[in-house]
């Protein structure tokens, strides 16, 4: 299946039956998916009139306790961040999926990863945090959509799928879990019709006394400190002997990976690590895997963006190095290999 | 053992058609396999591209930029690829549409009529699958038994009578 039909599909079968988009490329076909299945199970699909009308929608739906997302792509997402935002300040869970293109601006429409820092530093305005996936292969979008939806629920928060042009276009072969149960998430805060039966809930984000609202700000850190505890998720290959370790995710880090087997035939001692939340990042296990090392190399679709993630967990103890494409040019497997050979050629 | 298959020409021959066919190909025959368009804003017109992956191993980068076999349906696509094709490797060339001859050192140039050959045969707008069954013939990236799958697969429900012609094209370029 196509990256972004995968993608719906898995969405559905977490649960989700209130999807809000509006369409852009390269994620129309999640929208498209959405409006072909979403009216023969019962759901609701809307296709609003605009960005920012749809991550509102999202919010009211949110608000009703039931599993809701939407999805766009770089520009669109921008859009959205006034509510997403409005959603953290809430209190709600919800899934946000941003396939990335070129930017800024209205950019291009080939894959990017420029917006890691608007996902993981600045999604909207506040203190606030959303858990973020970086997804790398198309079964990877499927099985992290059904964690990112379980995720939302229990904390509270909106997840956010941060893939890429590459990874939406993309056919490979999926499966589907055969027994997804919903996690049991508490929803007594739900504004979904008490039937006289039990006081009225409200849902807001507008707190004028300051103190109130610092509380509430700092209980919502708590628990972000807890998905910081429990819900990194990343992966390490050969990372026990490398001299050098590449740091790449998503779609990059298939060709990271291409540019580390190839290094490796050469003799080269290269490791690779794989961040698949980018929020909470995997801070410790990078930090672990400094001890020992010679040095890093961050490999990203933008000018430098995760590799400030990676410095602050290196913290000093190895150097740090960059190399990226932007603007939709995606790095070559080549390219990436001649800046491993730069960095570790001279320890042949 | 890896194949990577590009295919390259206008939007509307059926280039990521015939790549689906290829990706689905190999699926049947139990590999791992990724398909990558080039997506642009045009429907039809334009150059469309695509990159399908066959291999025995997960796959790295879906992304082919010297292919093992290319499948080439227009002159820009001709040019832009034609010297990219790795050493050992074959191009499938749809000579009724492309009149440059070339040869190509360490790299086997197969010059198909697919459109001349697809008119004549009744299968007109078929010469994608031709020619794909030459690059079939060449590379043999799966089973005959597991394309006819793939494109059973690949070939929307609306459209299953349009099943049967790919067989034959598959069949015809696979004999040429």
């Amino acid at each position: 299946m196509k990256g972004n039909e995968a993608l719906a599909e898995a969405a559905i079968r977490a649960g989700c039956r209130h999807f809000f988009g509006y369409p852009i490329t390269p994620q129309t076909e999640v929208s498209a998916y959405m409006a072909k299945r979403m009216p023969k199970i019962g759901g609701t699909y809307l296709q609003a009139e605009s960005e920012i009308a749809a991550i509102n929608m999202v919010l009211g739906a949110a608000s009703a306790g039931v599993r809701a997302m939407t999805s766009s792509s770089s520009p669109g997402i921008s859009l959205k961040s006034e509510g997403i935002s409005y959603i953290a300040g809430s209190d709600l869970p919800c899934l946000i999926i941003n396939v990335m293109r070129g930017g800024p601006g209205l950019g291009g429409i080939q894959p990017s990863q420029a917006d890691y820092w608007q996902a993981t530093r600045a999604s909207g305005h506040g203190d606030f945090q959303n858990i973020v996936f970086a997804p790398s292969t198309v079964q990877e979008m499927v099985d992290l959509t059904f964690r990112a939806f379980d995720l939302a629920d229990k904390y509270r928060m909106p997840a956010m799928m941060l893939a890429d042009g590459m990874l939406g276009q993309m056919m490979e072969p999926v499966s589907f879990p055969e027994d997804y149960t919903p996690i049991k998430a508490d929803k007594s805060w739900a504004t979904n019709g008490h039937q006289n039966k039990r006081p009225h809930n409200i849902v807001n984000s507008l707190y004028l006394q300051a103190d109130e609202l610092e509380q509430l700000v700092v209980d919502r850190f708590a628990r972000y400190e807890q998905v910081k505890q429990n819900e990194v998720l990343v992966e390490c290959e050969n990372t026990e002997d490398a001299d050098y370790i590449v740091v790449a995710y998503g779609a990059t880090a298939r060709i990271a990976k291409a540019a580390v087997k190839a290094a490796r035939e050469k003799g080269l001692k290269i490791g690779c690590i794989r961040p698949i939340t980018v929020w909470p990042f995997p801070t410790e296990e990078i930090a672990a895997a400094a001890e020992g090392c010679k040095g890093f190399l961050c490999v990203e679709m933008s000018m430098g963006q995760m590799v400030d993630d990676v410095r602050l967990a290196v913290n000093g103890r190895a150097p740090v190095s960059f190399f990226g494409r932007t603007g939709g040019v995606i790095p070559t497997p080549a390219e990436v290999l001649g800046e491993i050979e730069k960095l570790a050629g001279g320890d042949r | 053992m890896t194949q990577n298959i590009l295919l390259a020409g206008f939007g509307g021959q059926g280039i990521l058609f015939a790549g689906k066919v290829a990706a689905y190909s190999g699926l049947m025959d139990g590999k791992e396999v990724s398909w990558l368009p080039s997506y642009g804003p045009e429907m039809r017109g334009g150059t469309a591209n695509c990159s399908v992956c066959i291999s025995d191993d997960p796959i790295c980068s879906p992304l082919i930029l010297n292919p093992d076999a290319l499948l080439v349906m227009n002159k820009p696509s001709y040019d832009k690829f034609i010297h990219k094709v790795q050493p050992g490797g074959v191009a499938v060339i749809d000579a009724t549409l492309i009149s440059d001859r070339e040869e190509i050192k360490g790299v086997k140039t197969c010059y198909v009529e697919a459109t001349r050959l697809a008119e004549e045969n009744g299968l007109q707008g078929l010469a994608n699958i031709i020619l794909l069954g030459k690059v079939l013939k060449e590379c043999g990236f799966a089973s005959l038994e597991a394309v006819k799958k793939g494109i059973e697969k690949s070939v929307p429900a609306r459209k299953q009578h349009l099943v049967e012609p790919n067989f034959r094209a598959i069949e015809l370029g696979m004999s040429l």
